[in-house]
């Protein structure tokens, strides 16, 4: 690199470049929180049963199979919209419910939680409140 | 080694190392589990083996970083570090914090561990990759400010150079970051919106200051080339990491709730993420050209070298593939980003840490560089593990078109688990 452009020009450049993009990201993050209440099902936040069932789900780990509006691991399938792919609540507490302790043999199995039906309840409760949010239409099917 | 203190590197390194085996073994259960999916199971289940591989991942390259600027930063400051003593205490700490956790995560079911460590007083848990427990990490927090301590303290009354700034810059980054793992809104939208400030602006961000400032070192060692030229380099490249990395957050923005205005800035600057790396892979390859000296280390130089190379591939060109909103709604959460993760951990991070151990180690031992027969034996295992690699991320790449095409693209969208049993032999072909 030439010699008009010295290092204290580079390190210049750096820190006011670096200042410079925080100040955008943190316009764009302000700006962000204003608009997400149109966007985020907020007002489903209310329900005790949706915010239990949040830390159920953090709890017992779901993110180290699943994914969550894609983010997460991929070794189950994504459950932003299960209440729409199962067709209801109910199905989502069936489902869990019905985990073999043992597994299913050579297959990828869920564990067996022993839930009871008040926390069946709050984790529906939550995935439910999650398929509300407004994604921008992913996943591209309901298959996710 | 120029200055005793430097010693104290010595057990992060060998730790670093270990941690990096426990990861390697947690990922091959998790890459058979993938397609015999019962294996291990009910006593190792997926989602246990996930948290020790990739906590592992992260305590192991914390390790190194902090190994390295113990070695790096007394040499560059020109002084004996603050207290070798404090960190000699430090690594014992984290290492038993670190060992604890893994014993937590393997011996009791996660809700138990959770309820026994403190989650009901500020739930943190259960979040990607910050699924230690409260303890750990406040004990991640309280390590991390008295070593930040230590080492400032070693700039401060020596002397400041281009490296050990930037090197500092991106610690104390990573640690005030940090501090968003303890904030876990009800709000899914803002829990994740916040997370990314962790984990995005740790590995597209500060993180990349790390890694500049280790191989900016290093080769100024290797190739003997001034000061001057390298330090400039140094801070072109991280200028470019950050004024394309923090908006680049913005292509994790597309689809968890937050305005669509984040498609265009997201793709447009994490488009130009590639850059940095490329810049890297130039620098290293020119410096090494420009060499004035034949430095005896040559596996160290090939670390270097291949850093820049395989960090451009795997986070540049494999992050590019998919970082497109219009792609990455097809792509979101599938194999495709296992690849990109795979490749980017291995040719940024690992790689780094790992050029740091091979040049460290043997002047750690007071020599310069090791016999010509262990250089060559470390020559086998860069060529081993790195081409091991590449295979790893094309197999799983393959993995995730067809997973792509079968459950989001064809007319006949399958389930999630069909689609995965027709996808097994590559995951066959990964293990």
């Amino acid at each position: 690199m030439s010699e008009a452009f010295t290092t204290s020009t580079a390190r210049n450049i750096f820190y006011g470049g670096t200042m410079f993009f925080v100040l955008i990201f943190l316009g764009l993050t302000w700006h962000t929180e204003r608009s997400i209440p149109q966007r985020d099902a907020r007002a489903m936040l209310s329900d005790p049963m949706v915010v239990a069932g949040k830390k159920l789900w953090e709890t017992n780990n779901c993110i180290g199979c699943h994914t969550l509006l894609g983010e997460g691991a991929y070794f189950a399938p994504e459950l932003g919209n299960v209440v729409a792919r199962l067709g209801s609540k109910e199905a989502v507490k069936a489902f869990i419910q019905s985990r073999p302790v043992a597994g299913i043999p050579g297959r990828r199995s869920m564990p067996q939680f022993n839930f009871t039906d008040q926390q069946l309840g709050e984790i529906a409760a939550f995935l439910e409140y999650v398929g509300q949010i407004n994604t921008a239409k992913w996943p591209p099917n309901i298959q996710g | 080694m120029q200055y005793k203190s430097q010693a104290v590197a010595k057990p992060y390194f060998i730790a670093a190392i270990a941690l990096f085996v426990a990861q390697i073994l947690f990922g091959l259960i998790m890459g058979l589990q993938y397609v015999w999916g019962d294996f291990l199971f009910p006593h190792i289940p997926f989602n246990v083996a996930r948290m020790v591989h990739t906590n592992a991942l992260i305590i192991w390259l914390l390790m190194g970083f902090m190994g390295a600027a113990y070695y790096l930063i007394p040499e560059e400051s020109e002084t004996e570090l603050h207290s070798p003593k404090l960190a000699i205490a430090l690594f014992w700490i984290f290492l038993a914090a670190a060992g604890l956790t893994v014993v937590g995560y393997l011996t009791v079911p996660y809700a138990t561990l959770a309820k026994m460590t403190g989650n009901d007083l500020l739930p943190t848990m259960g979040r990607e990759f910050l699924e230690q427990p409260l303890i750990t990490k406040i004990g991640i927090v309280v390590v991390a400010l008295a070593f930040l301590y230590n080492i400032t303290m070693t700039v401060l009354k020596g002397r400041k150079t281009a490296i050990n700034t930037v090197m500092l810059i991106g610690l104390w980054g990573l640690a005030l970051l940090f501090l968003f793992a303890f904030y876990n809104p009800d709000n899914v939208v803002r829990d994740k919106f916040y997370w990314w400030w962790v984990v995005h602006l740790w590995v597209e961000g500060v993180w990349e200051l790390i890694l500049g400032a280790i191989l900016a070192f290093v080769l100024i060692k290797v190739t003997g080339v001034d000061r001057e030229v390298i330090e400039k380099w140094l801070y072109v490249i991280i200028t470019l990491t950050l004024i394309t990395g923090i908006l680049g957050t913005g292509h994790h923005y597309y689809w968890i709730g937050t305005p669509e205005y984040w498609q265009p800035i997201g793709s447009i600057f994490s488009a130009l993420e590639p850059i940095p790396f490329f810049a890297m892979t130039l620098f290293a390859f020119n410096m090494v050209n420009r060499r004035r000296r034949e430095h005896p280390n040559k596996a160290a130089t090939l670390w270097a070298l291949g850093t820049g190379v395989m960090a451009f591939l795997g986070a540049g060109v494999w992050g590019f593939m998919h970082t497109l909103a219009p792609v990455n709604y097809y792509t979101h959460g599938s194999q495709i980003t296992a690849a990109h993760g795979h490749m980017a951990f291995y040719g940024a991070y690992v790689m780094a840490v790992i050029t740091m151990i091979s040049y460290a180690w043997p002047q750690l031992h007071g020599r310069a560089a090791n016999s010509n027969k262990s250089q060559v034996l470390e020559m086998w295992s860069f060529w081993l593990m790195t081409v091991a690699m590449v295979f790893i991320t094309l197999f799983l790449t393959a993995a995730g078109i067809l997973q792509v095409w079968l459950q989001r693209v064809s007319d006949n969208p399958l389930p999630f688990m069909v689609a995965q049993d027709q996808i097994a032999l590559f995951y066959w072909m990964r293990e």
